[in-house]
């Protein structure tokens, strides 16, 4: 098929594509693997000893397309292939990848990994069953492999013409379309196998406006798991009006006067917070490794019991879900905070075994590079049941905010931040004053806790968010209702 | 190293590219292998090893640009990608102003090595490499009751790269790797467990510093316990030689031809005028043997010379690669800058932090962004109070804020300690009259 560059002949060959779950059969062929040879490798990765081993082959085609200067003028296209071998000796991790799948090179790479353990009892791995993932969060109607460019470029040529036609200020767009495909076979000692079709994709626009010889930017952006049918006018007239709203109030915003102040956290993007404050501190690998400021505080009240944070892998066509995790784990949704008591942390295999539970299923990794670690998948607040107006009007002098670029935090110590675009002053229970350009920083425990109000107006961001970790990237979303906390320090002048 | 039939492979794909429609075409490979050991209290926690490969193409096609990249290096596959490549490239609009360079600008060859590649690299052996990271362990672990935890690592690699263009340039680079690290958790006040950390990096393994770090880490968070937040106001600001090129990357990421002609520059019309203080001299010096960031091309090929960016605070030049030149209509620079060395002043951090009277030290950023079309900056801190030129209260959880030109107009000191192992060698800093926001 000329004219996709997402689409090699070799994909059409074997893969029987995003409709037949089970596809396993298929993925063995399209990676030229057998079945005998999947035994072969795991049994050399356990011969020094090891407990387990595991498989993680991916196949990726990633799209890019872009406008500049109103004519979209620019793509690439990005194929990755090879696979990962893990083994795991109690805590311990060997781990190799190769990119030029043939047995010997898979022994060679499963000989490497092997050498972590010690014990030098080799285990052979049990027969291989076929684990059929149970439900399918992101099945989609067009595979972005049967798109062609020149399917989507109307719709970057159509954001360009919306975001200028909004605003006579607006003096350049950059847009930008990727969808990726990844075809992931996993295969593990104890005899799980299986195979996830997993699409994504991000469209988005950078406008830049000028007012009076001062100039702006702003970013506005959705990013799914799903396929072609995700492109519509919608879409695109939501992501215009997004960008030239989230451009033009800056030129009315300031620099707040700094210091320790109530902050209403608005709807949606605020979820960063539950992110940074606590999310990072709840992933396992650090609970286990007792580092983390909420190593001690499992089964404790940590904030007030009208509160339930979850993190979420089951949201259909959301960024952060999953069917099944990258080791083998089906995607769940789990309450990290249920009425106020940490009740879990997020889980991945090592982690999951240490605490001798199961694993939720946050066993995450980049691609057949790394080894799967604790990450979040979708992390957000329930509804309360106070109005977002109530909150603000209980504010005498505060901050709102809503627009947010980034976040970190210091797992042990507790210090969190989060970037604030753009906002509101809070005078004596009103939004006033645009502010713009701060940053916001907290310690996780404290924060939580002086979360005193929460609304009813729950919502999941479906912006860009990707988190980072061990220098690993992952696709994240966050949600938040309205909610105060009581206490921050916002950056400012003085 | 790149391989022969590697090299014959980027000439076939060359080739096979014109065949099909390419008018012009850059074809880049890239190979190397890398390893670490991690370990968690003296104990071997991961150890990971691999070796990869991948080709990048740049396509030219009747007046259009694209690109296509892979770690499939099979001929059958490439050639199937390759055609849809152009087939794609084909239905994108014009852009007239993209071009390779004019091969009068690329580097010709004829320079001296400039050893960035360890003789050395495969001779250490895997269990050097874990003795490496378990004697930093040892230096500190179990000498403190406080200490929850010590992780260590050794790692290294070696990258090799090829390019090719049609009109005339070949070029490859080589280069090694070698890292070790350590951190320090420790109990704190509550529930807190602040760590913090410490790093050596070298080209080369003979040259790689291998003792203190495991020292190095625990005396960063040991002096850290008991952090608070001050008062907000206006403060000195020192930023210590680890962090102090935070600060430098906004006001070059400004200098892009890619962010002045998307207008999208705090920088923009700024060339010739003066935004720091007197002693803001930063130069480019690509050259420099066996030193991190050293290259005689840039990834077009065009040559790289020595080149102030800053001197006495004027700015002396953009960043600007030929396309962006082209679209702009101005003379191309350089696509960006290689090893970044900033004129040093006479003091290290203990004597810059003597001469200030009331300002903060600042050991590590937490977070924060910077605006790229106005300046504007807030960012999350940790460090300490400096009152009348001692160190007195360890401080966190506090922000630093204001606007790239007005920081880099009020620098008044450079040190002379920049870490000789980064490719930007930023000293410790000083600026005047700051805005941190705290109590």
């Amino acid at each position: 098929m000329l004219g996709s560059v997402a689409t090699p002949s070799i994909l059409h060959a074997s893969l029987s594509g995003p409709h037949d779950l089970s596809g396993v059969s298929s993925a063995l062929k399209h990676f030229g693997v057998s079945e005998e040879d999947i035994k072969k490798v795991l049994s050399a990765a356990l011969e020094k000893g090891g407990d387990y081993a595991d498989l993680f082959f991916e196949h990726t085609f990633n799209n890019y397309v872009g406008l500049q200067d109103g004519a979209v003028n620019r793509c690439n296209s990005n194929i990755d292939f090879g696979v990962g071998i893990r083994v795991l000796a109690g805590d311990q991790s060997g781990y190799a990848y190769v990119e030029n799948v043939t047995i010997d090179e898979m022994l060679k790479a499963a000989r490497t990994a092997a050498r972590i353990a010690t014990s030098g009892k080799a285990k052979s791995p049990v027969n291989l069953t076929v684990k059929s993932i149970k439900k399918n969060y992101y099945s989609i109607k067009t595979a972005w492999e049967e798109i062609i460019l020149k399917d989507k470029m109307p719709f970057l040529q159509r954001l360009n013409d919306k975001v200028f036609a909004l605003d006579k200020r607006v003096n350049k767009v950059s847009a930008s379309l990727t969808d990726t495909t990844s075809h992931i076979l996993f295969c593990n000692s104890e005899g799980v196998m299986y195979y996830d079709y997993r699409p994504m994709v991000t469209f988005g626009a950078v406008c830049i406006m000028e007012e009076n010889g001062k100039i702006e930017n702003g970013y506005a952006a959705r990013a799914y798991r799903m396929g072609f049918e995700f492109l519509t006018d919608d879409i695109v007239d939501l992501i215009a009006q997004e960008a030239v709203a989230k451009t033009s109030i800056l030129f009315k915003a300031v620099k707040p006067k700094g210091g320790e102040m109530p902050v209403v956290m608005g709807a949606g993007g605020s979820g960063i917070l539950l992110h940074e404050a606590i999310g990072h501190a709840f992933e396992a690998d650090f609970n286990r490794k007792n580092v983390s400021i909420f190593s001690s505080q499992l089964n404790k009240k940590v904030c007030s019991e009208h509160i339930n944070v979850v993190d979420d892998g089951t949201i259909p066509f959301n960024r952060g879900s999953v069917n099944i995790d990258d080791e083998g784990t089906e995607g769940q949704k789990t309450y990290i905070v249920k009425d106020g008591v940490l009740t879990s942390y997020l889980h991945d295999r090592i982690s999951a075994k240490h605490y001798g539970i199961a694993s939720t299923g946050n066993g995450r990794r980049e691609s057949f590079r790394n080894t799967p670690i604790p990450r979040m998948r979708a992390t957000y607040m329930e509804a309360g049941n106070l109005k977002e107006e109530e909150i603000i009007a209980s504010v005498k002098k505060g901050i709102f905010v809503d627009q947010f670029t980034n976040g970190q935090v210091q797992i042990g110590a507790g210090d969190f931040t989060f970037f604030v675009k753009s906002g509101y002053l809070i005078e004596d229970g009103k939004l006033t004053q645009p502010i713009k350009d701060i940053n916001i920083i907290g310690n996780g425990p404290k924060a939580l806790a002086d979360i005193t109000m929460v609304a009813d107006n729950d919502k999941i961001d479906n912006g860009t968010w990707t988190c980072g970790k061990d220098g690993q990237s992952c696709p994240v979303t966050c949600g938040m209702p309205s909610a105060l906390v009581s206490k921050l320090t916002v950056g400012g002048e003085n | 190293m790149i391989s022969d039939s590697n090299k014959k492979l980027a000439q076939w794909v060359m080739d096979f590219a014109q065949k099909n429609g390419c008018q012009a075409a850059k074809v880049s490979l890239y190979s190397g292998s890398n390893s670490s050991f991690e370990l968690r209290d003296t104990k071997i926690d991961k150890l990971q090893q691999a070796s990869e490969n991948s080709l990048n193409l740049t396509l030219f096609v009747d007046g259009r640009y694209g690109s296509i990249s892979t770690n499939r290096l099979d001929k059958k596959e490439l050639e199937s990608f390759i055609v849809n490549g152009i087939e794609s490239t084909r239905y994108l609009a014009e852009d007239k102003y993209r071009m390779l360079p004019d091969s009068s600008r690329y580097y010709k060859g004829g320079k001296p090595d400039l050893q960035l590649l360890d003789p050395k690299f495969d001779s250490v052996q895997p269990d050097d490499k874990v003795a490496l990271a378990k004697a930093i362990a040892e230096e500190v672990y179990g000498s403190d009751k406080r200490i929850i935890s010590v992780e260590s690592s050794y790692s290294d690699g070696v990258d090799f790269r090829y390019m090719l263009t049609s009109n005339g340039f070949e070029g490859e680079t080589q280069s090694s790797w070698y890292s070790l690290s350590a951190s320090v958790s420790m109990r704190g006040e509550g529930e807190a467990r602040p760590s913090s950390y410490w790093y050596e990096s070298s080209l080369y393994f003979d040259k790689l510093i291998k003792e203190g770090i495991g020292h190095k880490a625990l005396e960063r968070v040991l002096r850290k316990l008991g952090q608070e937040k001050v008062k907000s106001g206006k403060y000195t600001m020192v930023v210590d030689p680890l962090n102090s090129s935070r600060l430098v990357s906004p006001l070059l990421q400004a200098l892009y031809g890619s962010a002045l002609q998307q207008k999208n520059s705090f920088m923009l019309n700024k060339l010739g005028e003066k935004i720091g203080g007197e002693k803001l001299t930063l130069i480019d010096e690509p050259h420099l043997l066996q030193s991190s960031g050293a290259r005689y091309f840039d990834n077009e090929g065009v040559a790289t010379h020595r080149m102030p960016v800053f001197e006495g605070g004027v700015l002396k030049t953009y960043f600007i690669d030929t396309y962006n030149a082209k679209k702009m209509n101005v003379d191309p620079t350089i696509s960006q800058p290689s090893l970044l060395v900033m004129q040093m002043g006479g003091k290290g951090l203990d004597g810059l932090i003597a001469a200030v009277d009331r300002g903060i030290l600042i050991t590590g950023f937490n977070g924060g962004n910077c605006n790229s079309s106005t300046g504007d900056f807030s960012y999350g801190i940790e460090g300490f109070l400096i009152e009348d030129g001692k160190l007195t209260i360890p401080v966190s959880e506090m922000n630093v804020t204001g606007n790239m030109i007005n920081l880099w107009s009020s620098l008044v000191e450079t040190g002379n300690d920049p870490r000789l192992s980064s490719s930007w060698r930023i000293p410790s800093l000083v600026f005047d009259g700051v805005d941190f926001s705290g109590l």
